[in-house]
């Protein structure tokens, strides 16, 4: 049974066919993080990938300014319901960082400077689906959004492209994250609007 | 878990808490409860089908009771703000959220800092301290641009014994209010002990106050932020 609410007429915006369920359009660029933003200065940061062997895989600022780069337009989706559709980005993809590391694992945990934390299967960061970013539309992303730089990885709700991203480790388990283990969905895939556990 | 399912709220009691906020109560039958700081997800349905969501932070500890600022522009708030009236129904779910809370059993010294509508889950969070006869120390730094802008000034305006108030106004003061209009500064946070923080309002603000507190030697893993509305505010 719907549950209608009276009078309440809203305002119906184009392109909801890029709307995935129970999302709304902004143009702005909202912030959600859950404690002080930190200051990461790029010649103090690195990445590093950690396989479930224990070997790493670690990259200085210099080094992925080296990198090849590609600059996505995507669209993006929190889970607080605002999407943003076109956005512009510059970075890594996880493609070329993958290269060389050789794993087994089927799990990632992506952790960031200041502890945040964010899991998902592997497979969804590979195959052009994921990057390193650290430009936004054509500007140095902003500590804010999580500059120097953070995980963009747009198919799935927002929380999961971690700012301020640090590294990634590799798992033969599943490793819920930060908002995984505070009530929020494992997976998170907006289009079947995953938000919270049991979705 | 229960959090997800959508209930029939109805709107029983409004009370404007100044000219452009007002707060909700509603009937919600089968509520499982809640902790301070914790938010609900609202969905309005328009008569030809079309929904909208959005999320409020829950005001008090019991009961489901939102306060809403209106966004001149907006699309939700000024139909809940001006055009609602009890009796009317929508459907919501929660509570949601559960990392900026505080719960009644914690003694620890608390520091909250609130900027504009981001009062409204550290009202809460005195509301619960109160409700529970907790004795820990609470301090409130209220930032807000002018006296019209002030929520639930009947309990601010004459705190609970144990929760210190400082009103920071940004750019007008009531007539004889100690504290000259400006931003927010370390002077207005400190000095105070080590003390579990709570950061809510807009971005640009929990930015800045995140900082100071930062500066001013709080464990940043005992601040906890929540934000809202576009950067740059």
């Amino acid at each position: 049974m719907t549950t209608f609410t009276r009078g309440f007429r809203g305002r119906r915006r184009g392109g909801d066919d890029r709307l995935p369920p129970g999302q709304y359009l902004t143009e702005d660029f909202p912030v959600l993080s859950a404690g002080p933003t930190p200051d990461v200065p790029p010649d103090r940061w690195e990445f590093a990938i950690h396989t479930e062997t224990g070997q790493a895989h670690r990259w200085t600022w210099q080094e992925l300014m080296a990198l090849p780069y590609e600059t996505p337009t995507v669209d993006i989706h929190c889970v607080t319901t605002w999407s943003k559709l076109d956005t512009t980005w510059q970075g890594v993809s996880l493609d070329v960082l993958f290269e060389d590391v050789e794993t087994a694992a089927e799990y990632a945990l992506v952790h960031s400077y200041g502890g945040y934390t964010t899991n998902l299967p592997l497979e969804d960061l590979l195959d052009g689906k994921a990057w390193i970013a650290y430009r936004y539309e054509g500007e140095e992303l902003a500590p804010v959004h999580g500059g120097p730089a953070r995980l963009l990885v747009p198919h799935l709700y927002f929380w999961k492209s971690a700012k301020w991203v640090r590294g990634i480790r590799l798992l033969t388990e599943d490793w819920p994250g930060f908002w995984e283990t505070a009530g929020y969905h494992n997976y998170g895939d907006p289009w079947r609007e995953q938000r919270y556990a049991d979705d | 878990m229960p959090m997800t399912k959508w209930r029939v709220a109805r709107l029983v009691k409004v009370r404007d808490e100044n000219p452009t906020a007002r707060t909700l109560v509603f009937d919600v039958p089968g509520w499982p409860g809640h902790v301070a700081g914790q938010h609900v997800d609202v969905r309005l349905t328009a008569e030809d089908g079309y929904t909208a969501r959005r999320s409020y932070s829950l005001a008090a500890p019991e009961g489901v009771e939102l306060t809403v600022q209106r966004v001149e522009d907006g699309e939700v708030s000024p139909y809940l703000t001006q055009d609602m009236e009890p009796g009317d129904e929508l459907e919501l779910r929660g509570p949601v959220g559960g990392w900026f809370v505080w719960r009644p059993d914690g003694t620890t010294p608390v520091l909250l800092v609130a900027g504009g509508a981001g009062i409204v889950p550290l009202m809460a969070m005195i509301r619960a301290r109160r409700a529970a006869g907790s004795g820990a120390p609470f301090r409130l730094v209220y930032a807000l641009r002018s006296p019209g802008q002030l929520y639930y000034a009947d309990e601010l305006l004459s705190p609970d014994p144990g929760v210190a108030v400082t009103l920071a106004y940004t750019r007008s003061a009531p007539e004889g209010h100690a504290r000259p209009p400006g931003r927010l500064t370390a002077a207005d946070l400190g000095p105070y002990g080590e003390a579990d923080c709570y950061v809510c309002g807009p971005t640009g603000f929990v930015e800045a106050a995140a900082t100071l507190l930062v500066e001013l030697g709080h464990d940043p893993a005992r601040i906890k932020t929540e934000r809202f509305g576009p950067t740059g505010e």
